[in-house]
């Protein structure tokens, strides 16, 4: 010990002590840091969560209530889920001009998608609900496209037709086109049901299946789909095809016989 | 007659001609028709592209049969189409993958046999239309009329039972409905229905037994009537429009040889290659993209070919009418639009004897009408066609609604209504216009032709000139008979007894007064009119 | 009444009175103007074509019709070329058509253009080289002089009375009677197209006990898999898509399942035969038969694609629009003991398209 008080005065002492004292407190932060992350987190939560409150009082509380518990003009969002926000506003039906009409169309998305984020992290917040899928989920990875082939047909092409170019339903209500509707929607859409579609969540339609079902659908209804015999006449079957017939086909012989049975041009006479 | 040594110097084929001559008597045949004529117009050439393409039918479909299996076994599909690797389906239906994907051409046949048939059809309903609007129907022409119809009606049938035959999703929703819509006839239709598919639906023997159906019996019932028909044009002569010239007891045009050999020859040619143009660019019926069959599954917009979308749209419209009594169901939501479908099918096939019945007249026609002059009928047949075009939006009516923005239930409302409504109200517009064009030639051959030259009168008056048409123009125009109505004849008898009227004659008169009384047709002009009018034309 | 009774006056003058004074191959003839204003001028003078005067013309017409003919080999060569070069599985990108299958376009538009330009060579040959001389060849009336039909009647009288029909009676009516019999063994041996419908049509795979089982994931479903507004579809347990009979069983068992909120369910047998709000309809159309399925889960009705009858899910699936005539059959469902879902019963009526023996 005295050994050690007789280098206390030792000129690097302070050097030592300035030494140990950055790792002490170098080791405590690393100790307490993460922490003071997650409460830094917590912090940024209940700020997006503040934040996407604030997007929803001005842009969707007109229809839902200030609570997201509904009004007249609009379901309530309890319970939801962040997946069902995350397809709404992401393919812009939310906000929507009207509760009016049969059904709420597709239009421009008018958010960012971290102002959606916030959006979804608020009515999350309000009640337990499906959260966003992760790309994971919804990625092309290991999908087998023949078994979504055939999901596609048990289950949703009833209303999306064979390729999912859509249909008609009830009193002016349809089941949209799916081309270029992005993976992630797909799966949101198929999870939480929304407007008047049914909803096939994960204990009927397993999380394997809906990846299955959008491999397919990139494999035939996307820009880059292959259609064999030519020109695909809208996917849409006999009807663009008989138009097509007639129009094309039989419109293009009748041209032809006109021109077999016409006079020949004549000799100007002199 | 030619000695046995000029014979040996004669050329080669004529010594072929002659040898089969006297086998086969072709010179007495060939004096008869190598020269025959025929007339120039485009639309008498509509029932060309349904004899070609009905040929082009055979030969596609000859070839297809080399790779198609019409077998219902089951079997795993390992094929080059990825997206049904693995999948169960009929051996039809993996077959027809491989004609798509994996026989070279296949693809291609397959394509012209499906657009050929849907121009085939398409072809027939216009020629058949033509043959209507122009009165080519009348006497001695109606046996062939039938003829044409029952190609029409059995090309439907063929077409169906083709289009289900490669067992995917869509045909197999078309067959099941072909099967509910058996099961609705009383009495028979579970007999029937269980006969037809050797038990309960979909079993396994519908594809073999359609196949036998699609390439063997009908067919082969049509190509009896092709010939017939064919004959029948050859032996009444072609009709012609009324021209200078042309006349009712001759035909004028150019000659078989060598003419009509190179046009018409040369359009088959023509049909076959923008129909195989069409198939290189054009997909039909993607069995790959609608899956194999199952009936649990369906998607929407399930439509049958458009031969069939009549038949489609009188189903859909029907209400949901049902009688149930005596432990019996009287489907009449399905069983009244298949009456109607064979009802309205065949007042068209009829009507050229109602028609001769109403005007009595037994005389061969040749000269073809112009559709204004026979302002009945073509009203007639607008208000038909009216009606069978309603129908066909009613058979796509979810694609109608979805295309326009409309509610489906809404469209299904138009067609419902429009069925009734819209026959009447073509049948009156059509009436008037070809009234006013009647009026118009009328006007045309008394006073001229109106020329756009604005004249103005030493009085100040200003008229437009009009100058007198060619002679040709005038006969063309006034070629047309015109009928008179059928009145009910005297009713005493030179023996001063009463007969009786009968009640057929009544509706006679009442219907022959529609068609050709007062207000019915405009009276032609006269030559006394004609002439009272042109010598007195100067003080205009 | 035959027309034979009507005046003659109804019926308009033959055309050939009207047009008198035509001559019959009439190229060029006029006839007087002063008889009938209206009068058949008869045929109008043949006009020569620029080719038929032009001998330049002429030769360009025949080097046109003789370059279609080389264009038609040249894309016949082009076919088999195509045929032989491109594999069937290329594709290729050509716009507007999409990605399309290489050898199908190359195919399609070589025999197309082969095709075509042999027909285009023979009509612009006909049309431009060959004669254009209008010809107008005689009708013949088609119906035989009456002395023909004299003669037929005559010889048919004889052949009849030689053949004594009408005087050996008996002779008549066993021939009648065998050729009317004989069809019949022709309609019988179809008599084994297929079974008699008995009560086939009546039952369906459904039993007591039987557990409902997910198309998606074939496991038997659980109540809480089942949340309101979701769409499932269900078999009989058992059934196997590999079974022979799979096709012809799932045609008539194939069943739709949702969950409807208690409180919502406005028919009362739908709620006693529901479980806790889950009900099972059957997803065949009693219209026709197609997989009706187009659920819609706030309105609670159910669409089919082929006729478009709609059905209430929420009120004993009624009808409310549409051809058909009658509700979906319900399949009265409970728990077992493991907490499955399962089947308390067949549908009590025929499922599927109404037919004359269902009452």
């Amino acid at each position: 010990m005295k050994k050690l008080s007789a280098r206390r005065r030792h000129p690097l002492a302070a050097v030592v002590v300035l030494l140990l004292a950055l790792l002490f407190s170098g080791g405590l932060y690393a100790v307490f840091a993460p922490t003071s992350k997650a409460e830094a987190d917590e912090t940024a939560q209940s700020l997006t969560i503040e934040e996407g409150k604030k997007l929803y009082s001005v842009g969707c509380a007109s229809c839902h209530g200030t609570g997201g518990q509904g009004t007249s003009d609009g379901p309530s969002l309890v319970g939801v889920g962040a997946a069902a926000v995350d397809f709404q506003v992401g393919t812009g039906r939310m906000p929507a001009a009207t509760s009016q009409g049969p059904q709420v169309p597709k239009k421009k998305n008018i958010y960012s998608q971290a102002e959606i984020d916030q959006l979804a992290a608020y009515i999350a917040s309000l009640g337990a609900g499906p959260a966003i899928p992760t790309e994971e989920q919804y990625g092309p990875q290991g999908a087998d496209i023949a078994k979504g082939g055939e999901l596609f047909r048990t289950n949703c092409a009833q209303c999306h037709n064979f390729t999912g170019k859509g249909g008609a339903l009830t009193h002016g209500k349809y089941a949209p086109d799916l081309e270029g509707v992005s993976p992630k929607h797909i799966y949101e859409a198929m999870e939480t049901g929304p407007q008047n579609m049914p909803s096939f969540p994960d204990t009927t339609l397993s999380e394997e299946n809906k990846k299955d079902i959008i491999a397919y659908l990139d494999a035939v209804n996307s820009s880059k789909s292959e259609s064999p015999g030519g020109l695909e006449l809208g996917g849409l079957g006999p009807v663009s095809e008989g138009l097509f017939g007639w129009i094309f086909g039989l419109g293009g012989l009748i041209a032809v016989a006109v021109w077999v049975a016409a006079r020949t041009a004549k000799a100007k006479k002199s | 007659m030619s000695t046995a040594q000029d014979r040996r110097k004669a050329p080669a084929g004529e010594r072929v001609a002659d040898w089969a001559d006297g086998r086969l008597g072709i010179y007495s045949l060939a004096k008869a028709n190598m020269r025959k004529i025929f007339p120039d117009h485009w639309s008498f050439m509509l029932g060309e592209i349904c004899l070609y393409s009905f040929i082009i039918i055979i030969l596609t479909g000859v070839y297809l049969t080399l790779f198609f299996h019409p077998s219902m076994n089951e079997v795993e599909y390992h094929g080059s189409y990825v997206p049904l690797q693995g999948q169960l389906m009929s051996e039809a239906f993996a077959s027809t993958l491989d004609i798509s994907f994996d026989v070279r051409g296949g693809l291609l046949i397959r394509q012209i046999h499906h657009w050929a048939a849907i121009i085939f059809l398409a072809g027939m309903f216009v020629h058949m239309m033509r043959v209507f609007f122009t009165g080519a129907f009348r006497k001695p022409r109606e046996i062939n009329w039938l003829f044409g119809f029952l190609l029409f009606v059995l090309g439907m049938f063929t077409g169906f039972t083709g289009y289900s035959l490669p067992d995917d999703l869509l045909s197999g929703t078309g067959v099941r409905f072909t099967q509910g819509a058996i099961l609705s006839m009383p009495i028979v239709g579970t007999y029937i229905s269980m006969f037809l598919f050797g038990g309960e639906f979909p079993g396994t023997d519908f594809v073999a037994r359609f196949y036998s159906i699609h390439i063997l019996l009908l067919p082969g019932i049509m190509l009896g009537l092709v010939v017939g028909h064919l004959i029948l044009v050859f032996y009444h002569k072609h009709t012609q429009f009324a021209g200078p010239g042309r006349t009712n007891k001759n035909v004028v045009g150019m000659p078989l040889l060598p003419v009509y050999m190179a046009k018409a020859g040369g359009f088959f040619f023509l049909v076959f290659g923008v129909i195989s143009a069409i198939a290189g660019i054009a997909t039909v019926n993607p069995i790959w993209v609608l899956g194999p069959y199952r009936p649990d599954q369906v998607s929407t917009g399930a439509q049958p070919d458009w031969y069939m979308g009549f038949a489609e749209g009188l189903v859909r419209a029907m209400p949901g009418w049902e009688i149930n009594f005596w432990g019996h169901t009287l489907v009449l939501g399905v069983f009244i639009p298949l009456v109607l479908f064979g009802l309205f099918l065949g007042i068209i096939a009829l009507y050229p004897f109602i028609e001769s019945w109403v005007t009595g007249d037994k005389r061969e026609h040749h000269i073809l009408d112009r559709p204004r002059n026979a302002p009945t009928r073509t009203a007639f047949g607008v208000a038909w066609v009216t009606g069978y075009m309603i129908m066909l939006i009613g058979g796509g009516n979810d694609i109608v609604a979805t295309h326009f923005h409309l509610s489906i239930n809404a469209v299904t409302w138009f067609v419902r209504i429009g069925f009734f409504a819209g026959p009447v109200i073509a049948f009156i517009i059509t009436k008037r216009i070809c009234l006013g064009l009647q009026r118009r030639d009328r006007e045309k051959v008394l006073h001229g032709r109106e020329t756009g030259i604005i004249k103005r009168l030493p009085h100040g008056e200003f008229i437009e000139v009009h100058e007198p048409l060619s002679q040709e123009q005038m006969y063309t125009l006034t070629a047309h008979e015109q009928y008179q109505p059928a009145e009910i004849g005297p009713t005493v008898d030179e023996n001063g007894v009463e007969r009786k009227v009968t009640g057929s004659e009544k509706l006679r008169a009442k219907l022959s007064e529609s068609y050709y009384g007062e207000g019915a047709q405009i009276p032609k002009p006269t030559a006394e009119e004609y002439r009272e009018i042109t010598s007195g034309h100067g003080h205009h | 009444m035959s027309s034979q009774e009507i005046p003659e006056e109804n019926l308009p003058a033959e055309q050939s009175e009207q047009t008198a004074g035509h001559d019959e191959h009439g190229h060029g003839a006029l006839s007087p103007k002063d008889e009938h204003p209206f009068a058949d001028p008869g045929l109008p003078p043949h006009e020569h074509r620029i080719q038929d005067v032009d001998e330049r013309a002429a030769k360009r017409s025949e080097r046109s019709v003789a370059l279609m003919f080389t264009v038609s080999m040249l894309a016949t060569i082009a076919f088999i070329a195509a045929f032989v070069a491109i594999p069937v599985d290329r594709s290729v990108y050509i716009f507007p058509l999409g990605h399309i299958s290489a050898l199908n376009f190359a195919l399609g538009m070589t025999l197309g253009i082969a095709l075509f330009c042999i027909g285009a060579g023979a009509v612009h040959w006909a049309r431009t080289l060959m004669s254009d001389v209008e010809i107008a060849d005689e009708r013949h009336p088609i119906e035989a002089e009456p002395e023909v039909r004299e003669k037929v009647f005559a010889d048919f009288k004889q052949g009849a009375k030689e053949s004594a029909l009408g005087r050996r009676k008996l002779i008549r009516n066993t021939m009648f009677g065998a050729l009317t019999l004989v069809p019949l063994s022709g309609v019988v041996l179809l008599r084994d197209l297929g079974p008699l419908p008995e009560e086939k049509l009546r039952h369906t795979l459904w039993s007591r006990g039987k557990l409902l089982v997910n198309m998606n994931t074939n496991e038997p479903l659980r109540p809480s898999d089942v949340a309101v507004g979701s769409l499932t579809f269900a078999k009989p347990e058992g059934l196997e898509e590999h079974d022979h009979e799979f096709q012809n069983e799932i045609a008539k068992a194939a069943l739709m399942i949702v969950r409807i909120q208690p409180e919502n369910i406005k028919d009362k047998r739908e709620l006693e035969w529901s479980h806790e709000g889950i009900v099972a309809y059957s997803k065949i159309c009693t219209h026709v038969g197609c997989p009706i399925s187009l659920y819609e889960q706030q309105t609670h009705h159910v669409l089919c694609p082929c006729h478009q009858s709609t059905f209430d899910l929420s009120d004993g699936a009624r009808v409310i629009f549409g051809p058909a005539g009658h509700a979906l059959p319900q399949l009265r469902i409970g728990v077992n003991d493991e907490g499955y879902l399962e089947a308390l019963g067949d549908f009590e009526e025929p499922v599927g398209p109404a037919f004359w023996e269902r009452g």
